[in-house]
C-alpha cells in the first residue's frame, strides 16, 4: 500500500463503493437501488484486488454482482406493488438504529484491530489453492454445515413453489 | 525444435522494446505502455473481428438458406459491414418518452466491457497473454454474467413490455445456464490444476492430449450451455421475434442497436476461443506450432467454432422457452454433476496414486464409453418426458396460488 498507483486506486475504489452504497438508500426507484449496489459490490471487488486477493475479488463480482443481485431483480420484478417505488416502510426507524448499531460495530473492530499485524500473517501468493485447502481442511466443519444450510433452502423453496394439487411425478 | 531467426511474427521487436523500457524508465512506466500496447492490440482485433464477423455470419448463412447474402458493396460484398455501420451511425436517435431515461444509454455501453475484456485472458501464443489471471476461468464466468445484467437493464430502461420480457428471458436463462456452464468448466481446471487458461494450455500441450478426448461430456454440455448465454438462434428466446417482437433491445435503433448487435458477435468470437483454449489446446497443434505462429492456429480454431455457430444458427429453429428451460435443469445439470463427479474422481486416482500418464489414454476411453451410455440415458428420459407436456393452456387461475397479504398490511398493495 506504498505506491501512488495503488493509494490513488484505493481512494477512487472507496469513493465508488461509499457513494454507490448511500445512493443505494438514497434513491427511489428500487431498480436504480440493485444497481447502485451492483457498483458498490464492484467496487469492493476492485479494494480485493488492490489487496492481491484476486480470487476473493473475482467471486464477488461472480457471486454478487452476478448471481446475487440477478436474484433482487428477480424478486423485484415478480412482486406488482414493489416494483418502482423505494416507498417508505413502518419500521424504518427501528431499522436504521439496527444499521446504525451494525456500523459501530464495525468502525469499533476496524479501529481496534492491529492492522499492521494482521497483514503480516496473510501473505500468500496463489489465494486460490490456499483457500481450497483452508476450506477442506481447518474450516470443513462451517463448510459443511454452509451447504447443508443453502440445501435445506433449496428444499424449502421448492415446497414453497409446489402446486398443492399436483402428485408425485404428476 | 525453434526457428533459428526469429521472424516479425514472433513480436520480438514487442519484447526488446519491452527489455529497453523496463531498463531505461523508471519504476512502472513499462507496465503502463505494455498494458496499452496490449490493449489496442486486442481492441484492433476485437473490432476487425466484429467487422469481418459480420460479413461471415451474413454469407454462410445466406449460403446454408440458399440465398446470395450481401454481396453488393466491394468485393463479394466484404464491404457491407462498414456500409452497415455508416447507416447506423446516421440513423437519428430515437428515445422513448416512458423510457428510464437515466438507464437508457446505458446498456449498449455496458454490454461491450465484458465482451472485450474476455479477450484479455487468452493465452494468444506462449508469453503472449495480455493478463494471465490466476483465475482465469472463474474471471470468464464472471464476466458472462455481468453481460446478462447489462442486458437485463436495456429490456428494463425500455419500459416496453416485449423489452422486459426479453430481459426476464435472459435472466432466468442466464442464471439456469450458468449452472451447468460452472459445473463443465470446473473438469478442466481439476485436470490442469489450475485456473488460469495458459497453464490449462500448458497442460495440454505437455500431455499431448486436448482435454476435449479427457471430456467429451463437458465439452458437449459448455457448447451447449454457451450458445443458450450468446442468445444465439436455437436459444435466442430474449429477442424470439415471432413472440416478443426484439426482445431487449425492441427500443434501440440505430448504432444503439448497431453495438448489441456487434456484442454479440465478439462474445460467439470469444466463447469460440474459449472452447478453442480450454478444450481444443489452445494455441498447441501436436507440434505444428513450432512451425506457424502460434496466434494463427488460436485465431484459426476460434474462427473454426465461431463457424459452428454459425452452422448452428443457420439450421437449427428456435427451441421454446419451457423446453430451453427444462433442458437446462432436467439434463445439462444432472449430466454435468454426474461428470464432474467422474472426472474428480479420476483426477484424484491419477494424483494421489501417482500412476503412470499413461492411465490418460484410459481415461479417455472409459470416458467416451460413459459419456455415450449417459447421453443414451438422458436422451431416452428426456424424450419420455415431452411426451406428457400439458396438453392445455393452463392459467394462473387453475393453479392453486398462495393468498396474496390484506391491504394495508406492511407487504399489501
Amino acid at each position: 500500500m506504498d505506491e501512488p498507483a495503488v493509494i490513488v486506486a484505493f481512494w477512487v475504489l472507496a469513493a465508488l463503493t461509499l457513494g454507490s452504497a448511500l445512493m443505494v438508500a438514497v434513491v427511489r426507484d428500487l431498480i436504480h437501488a440493485v444497481l447502485f449496489l451492483i457498483l458498490s459490490f464492484v467496487g469492493v471487488a476492485g479494494l480485493y484486488i488492490t489487496l492481491s486477493a484476486d480470487f476473493v475479488a473475482v467471486v464477488q463480482v461472480l457471486i454478487y454482482a452476478g448471481a446475487v443481485s440477478v436474484l433482487m431483480l428477480f424478486a423485484i420484478l415478480l412482486t406488482p406493488s414493489s416494483a418502482r417505488d423505494n416507498a417508505p416502510v413502518p419500521y424504518s426507524a427501528p431499522l436504521s438504529a439496527l444499521a446504525g448499531l451494525i456500523g459501530a460495530v464495525i468502525i469499533f473492530v476496524a479501529i481496534q484491530t492491529d492492522w499492521a499485524k494482521a497483514g503480516d500473517e496473510g501473505r500468500f501468493q496463489a489465494t486460490a489453492a490456499e483457500i481450497g485447502r483452508a476450506l477442506l481442511d481447518p474450516f470443513v466443519l462451517p463448510f459443511e454445515v454452509a451447504s447443508v444450510l443453502l440445501v435445506i433452502a433449496m428444499v424449502g423453496a421448492i415446497v414453497l413453489v409446489r402446486p398443492a394439487g399436483e402428485e408425485e411425478g404428476a | 525444435m525453434t526457428l533459428p531467426v526469429a521472424a516479425w511474427y514472433d513480436f520480438d521487436p514487442l519484447r526488446e522494446l519491452y527489455d529497453w523500457l523496463r531498463d531505461h524508465t523508471a519504476g512502472e512506466v513499462v507496465y503502463v505502455v505494455a498494458a496499452v500496447v496490449g490493449a489496442v492490440g486486442i481492441l484492433t482485433f476485437v473490432g476487425l473481428g466484429a467487422l469481418v464477423n459480420v460479413w461471415l455470419e451474413r454469407r454462410i448463412i445466406g449460403r446454408i438458406q440458399v440465398r446470395r447474402g450481401p454481396n453488393r458493396v466491394g468485393p463479394f460484398g466484404a464491404l457491407q459491414p462498414v456500409a452497415d455501420a455508416i447507416k447506423l451511425i446516421q440513423k437519428e436517435v430515437l428515445q422513448p418518452r416512458v423510457s428510464d431515461s437515466k438507464l437508457f444509454n446505458l446498456p449498449p455501453i455496458l454490454v461491450f466491457i465484458p465482451a472485450m475484456l474476455t479477450f484479455a485472458v487468452f493465452a494468444w501464443a506462449p508469453d503472449l497473454v495480455y493478463a494471465d489471471l490466476n483465475v482465469g476461468v472463474l474471471y470468464l464466468l464472471a464476466l458472462s454474467s455481468i453481460t446478462s445484467l447489462a442486458i437485463f437493464v436495456a429490456g428494463w430502461s425500455s419500459n416496453n413490455k416485449y423489452a422486459l420480457l426479453g430481459a426476464m428471458r435472459v435472466i432466468a436463462m442466464a442464471i439456469s445456464y450458468e449452472v451447468p456452464m460452472v459445473l463443465t468448466l470446473l473438469a478442466p481446471v481439476l485436470f490442469a490444476g489450475t485456473m488460469s487458461i495458459s497453464g490449462i494450455v500448458d497442460f495440454q500441450r505437455h500431455y499431448d492430449v486436448w482435454l476435449a478426448f479427457l471430456l467429451p461430456v463437458p465439452v458437449l454440455v459448455y457448447a451447449i450451455a454457451a450458445t443458450a448465454e450468446l442468445n444465439r438462434t436455437p436459444a435466442d428466446i430474449a429477442e424470439a421475434e415471432s413472440e416478443i417482437v426484439a426482445g431487449y433491445h425492441t427500443e434501440y435503433s440505430g448504432m444503439k442497436f448497431g453495438l448489441f448487435y456487434a456484442v454479440e458477435l465478439i462474445n460467439s468470437l470469444a466463447v469460440s476461443g474459449i472452447m478453442a483454449s480450454l478444450f481444443f489446446g489452445g494455441y498447441s497443434l501436436y507440434g505444428i506450432d513450432e512451425y506457424v505462429p502460434p496466434w494463427t492456429i488460436f485465431i484459426g480454431k476460434m474462427y473454426y467454432f465461431y463457424l459452428g455457430l454459425i452452422w448452428l444458427r443457420g439450421t437449427l429453429p428456435r427451441l421454446r422457452i419451457d423446453q430451453l428451460m427444462a433442458f437446462a435443469w432436467k439434463m445439462l445439470v444432472p449430466l454435468a454433476l454426474i461428470n464432474i463427479a467422474v472426472v474428480a474422481l479420476e483426477v484424484l486416482l491419477w494424483r494421489e496414486l501417482e500412476l503412470d500418464d499413461a492411465v490418460l489414454a484410459a481415461y479417455v476411453g472409459v470416458n467416451f464409453v460413459l459419456g455415450g451410455l449417459l447421453l443414451a440415458v438422458f436422451f431416452r428420459m428426456l424424450t419420455r418426458g415431452y411426451y406428457r407436456l400439458p396438453t392445455r393452456v393452463r392459467l394462473v387461475h387453475d393453479v392453486s396460488v398462495p393468498s396474496l397479504p390484506a391491504p394495508g398490511s406492511a407487504f399489501g398493495p
